[in-house]
């Protein structure tokens, strides 16, 4: 047992650290540091200078662009480019719908679809919840019918994130409507451009508009699209879950958030000295930073434990990461706002927001501006990628076997 | 990065985890060993001399077995998953780690041989009672007798397995105000010296403690562990060893509760049932497991950063896992307790010790509170 670095590693780690900081341009990566909404150009072109690196999809395997790094490059590799504010490969591309085709997918398919989807010339959301299914994913009822040799879709998706940018959506849609629920269920590939689509956007709480309501309306998908096999693609939900929530736990942002919340409580006044001089509030900065330290721990214990894993199903533990990743990130942003106080009032609307009324926009408050609606946009990380009470539903089983 | 063990160290869970079984399987042994003349099994303690248990953390020149961290770590977590009493971390990690941070070669040929095999236990006579969480809080003093020897006089409290102690490490003030940092000296003293008077009682967790008063005790220029100017830093070394092993011993605390309580849920009925079919009660587990896993966490983070040489990094590090291990046992145990309803209540069942051992934990050298201000005065871990 060694729980230290080696010297390669810490290589490894400088070498990634001054390309991310050099190639990824500064104005992105301030904008992730301070909690702002990046353009769709804006994560393209991040998404695209990783990709000529090698470093969209390092952990495909190598045929498809991968890097055949050990686990601990890996975790190397996300922790790099979440403390130095690169916006992650879109992982509805690179996380989600690519390691499912590269599992379950024909040879087509993949020489079809992986090289467009590692290289982010298209763009992939997720049709997954559904008004009626959330939580419990199975009930949801998005119809595809076969009729020769396409698929007829008809139903509902929601919560669709960012499907405003998307080129083609990986669905899930009931192909059995007779068969036990999960039984039914296949996973299909749809060219977002297929008439009878219609993307309508869900402004969130913090003004921001990242989700979407996808509407299906007699669309016809070729049957070539269909992954894995026909009323299997519960298979293929359930390991795209599991990758999920291995990403989930997202240290590296949180590391870099809890070093913004101290460069901005050194400057910011509480009195006659900065706000982290007093005690309560320092004190539950450090508690944040102890419990990001146990997580990063453990996310490499699981890392480790990873690799004696006959079977490539994902590690139930994963939930742990899930739980504590989401609630650490919350705890970070809810210490921004303290910091931002009554400076965190004012309400910035996007140009394209009218509902508000029309404002000038206040002076000098770059960085309190995003304080309170990153608290409140980040409400949702307990919620998606399978709530955090689902993630106890999944440990109870798995792991304590109730 | 490799959090595998290596064979010698699988070898030694192994043993470790078998002998304490078969020692430890049933509550009613653990009673019985309290009521010994020692409050702990004298011929265990022989029997872990024999594994080489007693040797761990000596260099092999001193007669030590030359390991490190990760297997004090190992006898740690089996010593907390069977509630153990023996006086291993008293004698093998404070008072053998003074010993072995002092670097004083003579002392360390003369008792590391007799430690190793059994025949010699120590306990680090330090605690004051005005002191709460400060090392440096020394009011007993040590008065030079200008040839290299010294007097001392104090009152020791809740010296950690000092009323069955051979000989006493004791922390005294050579010089300075009562709580500087300068002029901490550590000295060897016999048990059974002129001058030492014992006050032994049983500790809320079923080990034993004394207080311990000094009244003109001599001190040979040979018993001097350490003077004046590197005593205080040589007790924050084995302090901080101790808090690392101390992790690892609440996480085996930790996970044999966490397992009885699973257990139990999975075999008590109510309401024609097994209680633990009711999801309120299967996430209290959950999040049971969960503190236990960041506890582990926090436990390896600290057997790796106790050896860390730069001071400062180091009592970060250590604060940062005595947070951590602070706040899961804590809600842990009480998790536990509660999940077991009445049962849980009594003396004869193991989740209680299970808790009172956590809880006695917490209070040693530094509870969670004290090490959070600590952190955070020393401006958090990054």
């Amino acid at each position: 047992m060694d729980l230290r670095f080696s010297p390669e590693e810490n290589a490894f780690r400088q070498e990634l650290r001054s390309f991310f900081r050099s190639a990824v341009p500064e104005t992105i990566r301030a904008k992730v540091s301070e909690n702002r909404h990046l353009s769709k150009e804006e994560m393209v072109t991040s998404h695209k200078i990783l990709h000529a690196k090698g470093y969209a999809v390092p952990h495909w395997p190598k045929a498809w662009g991968g890097a055949d790094w050990t686990p601990v490059q890996h975790y190397i590799y996300t922790e790099e480019l979440q403390y130095n504010g690169v916006p992650q490969p879109l992982p509805f591309n690179v996380s989600m719908c690519g390691p499912v085709v590269i599992a379950f997918g024909t040879p087509e398919q993949k020489k079809r679809f992986l090289p467009r989807m590692a290289a982010l010339d298209d763009w992939w959301c997720q049709g997954f919840s559904e008004p009626g299914a959330g939580s419990d994913l199975a009930s949801l009822k998005t119809t595809a019918v076969r009729q020769g040799d396409h698929y007829i879709v008809n139903g509902q998706k929601t919560w669709t994130t960012l499907a405003q940018h998307a080129d083609w959506i990986f669905c899930l849609c009931r192909t059995d409507p007779e068969a036990k629920k999960q039984l039914g269920i296949s996973f299909l590939l749809i060219d977002m451009k297929t008439p009878g689509i219609t993307v309508r956007p869900i402004q969130t709480m913090d003004g921001g508009r990242e989700v979407n309501e996808v509407f299906f309306d007699d669309v016809k998908v070729p049957v070539e699209n269909l992954v894995g096999q026909e009323h299997r693609g519960w298979d293929c939900a359930k390991f795209l879950l599991g990758n999920e929530r291995t990403g989930i736990a997202r240290v590296g942002y949180s590391k870099q958030r809890v070093q913004r919340i101290k460069e901005l409580a050194s400057r910011v006044m509480a009195g006659d000295r900065p706000l982290i001089e007093d005690e309560r509030f320092r004190e539950k900065v450090a508690a944040v930073e102890v419990e990001l330290k146990a997580l990063e721990m453990t996310q490499m214990r699981v890392l480790a434990e990873d690799r004696h894993r006959k079977d490539r199903l994902p590690n139930p533990k994963s939930s742990i990461l899930k739980i504590r990743g989401s609630e650490i990130q919350q705890a970070t942003t809810h210490l921004l706002l303290e910091i931002a106080g009554p400076l965190a009032v004012p309400y910035q609307a996007d140009s394209d927001d009218a509902q508000f009324g029309s404002n000038e926009p206040p002076e000098d408050l770059e960085w309190a501006a995003p304080a309170a609606p990153a608290y409140f946009n980040y409400r949702k990380t307990t919620i998606y990628g399978g709530s955090n009470e689902i993630q106890r539903n999944i440990l109870a089983k798995a792991v304590l076997g109730f | 990065m490799d959090f595998d063990l290596n064979d010698e160290q699988r070898q030694l869970k192994d043993s470790v985890d078998r002998l304490l079984a078969d020692s430890y399987g049933d509550l009613a042994q653990r009673m019985g060993y309290m009521k010994e003349p020692k409050g702990y099994k004298a011929a265990l303690w022989q029997q872990y001399a024999e594994l080489g248990l007693l040797g761990i953390p000596f260099a092999e020149e001193h007669g030590g077995l030359g390991q490190g961290l990760t297997e004090t770590m190992i006898v740690a977590e089996a010593f907390g998953r069977a509630l153990a009493i023996e006086p291993y971390l008293a004698t093998v990690v404070l008072a053998g780690g003074v010993l072995r941070h002092s670097g004083n070669a003579a002392l360390l040929e003369e008792l590391v041989p007799a430690i190793v095999e059994g025949k010699l236990t120590l306990a680090l006579a330090h605690q004051e009672r005005q002191a709460r969480f400060d090392l440096a809080d020394i009011a007993t003093t040590a008065r030079a007798d200008g040839k290299g020897g010294y007097t001392l006089e104090g009152e020791k409290a809740v010296v950690l397995a000092g009323d069955s102690a051979d000989k006493l490490v004791v922390t005294a003030r050579v010089s300075g105000a009562r709580a500087d940092r300068s002029g901490i000296g550590l000295f060897l003293v016999d048990a059974k010296a002129n001058g030492v008077t014992r006050r032994g009682y049983p500790t809320q967790d079923g080990q034993r403690a004394a207080d311990v008063t000094l009244s003109a005790v001599r001190v040979t220029p040979e018993a001097v562990v350490a003077g004046p100017d590197k005593g205080l830093q040589v007790l924050e070394r084995a302090v901080d060893e101790a808090i690392a092993a101390l992790s690892a011993e609440a996480v085996g605390a930790m996970g044999g509760l966490h397992e009885l309580t699973v257990d139990y849920l999975k075999t008590r009925q109510q309401f024609g049932v097994p209680i633990g079919s009711f999801q309120v009660l299967q996430h209290k587990a959950v999040d049971m497991l969960t503190a236990l896993e960041e506890a582990r966490s926090m436990a390896y983070y600290a057997t790796m950063m106790a050896a860390e040489p730069d001071a400062r990094e180091r009592r970060k590090a250590m604060a940062a896992a005595k947070v951590q291990i602070g706040k899961s046992a804590r809600f842990l145990g009480e998790a536990a307790i509660q999940l077991h309803g009445g049962i849980g209540m009594t003396m004869e069942y193991k989740a209680g010790h299970y808790f009172k051992r956590l809880t006695m934990i917490d209070m040693a050298f530094g509870d969670t509170d004290h090490h959070l201000r600590e952190l955070a005065k020393m401006g958090g871990l990054t």
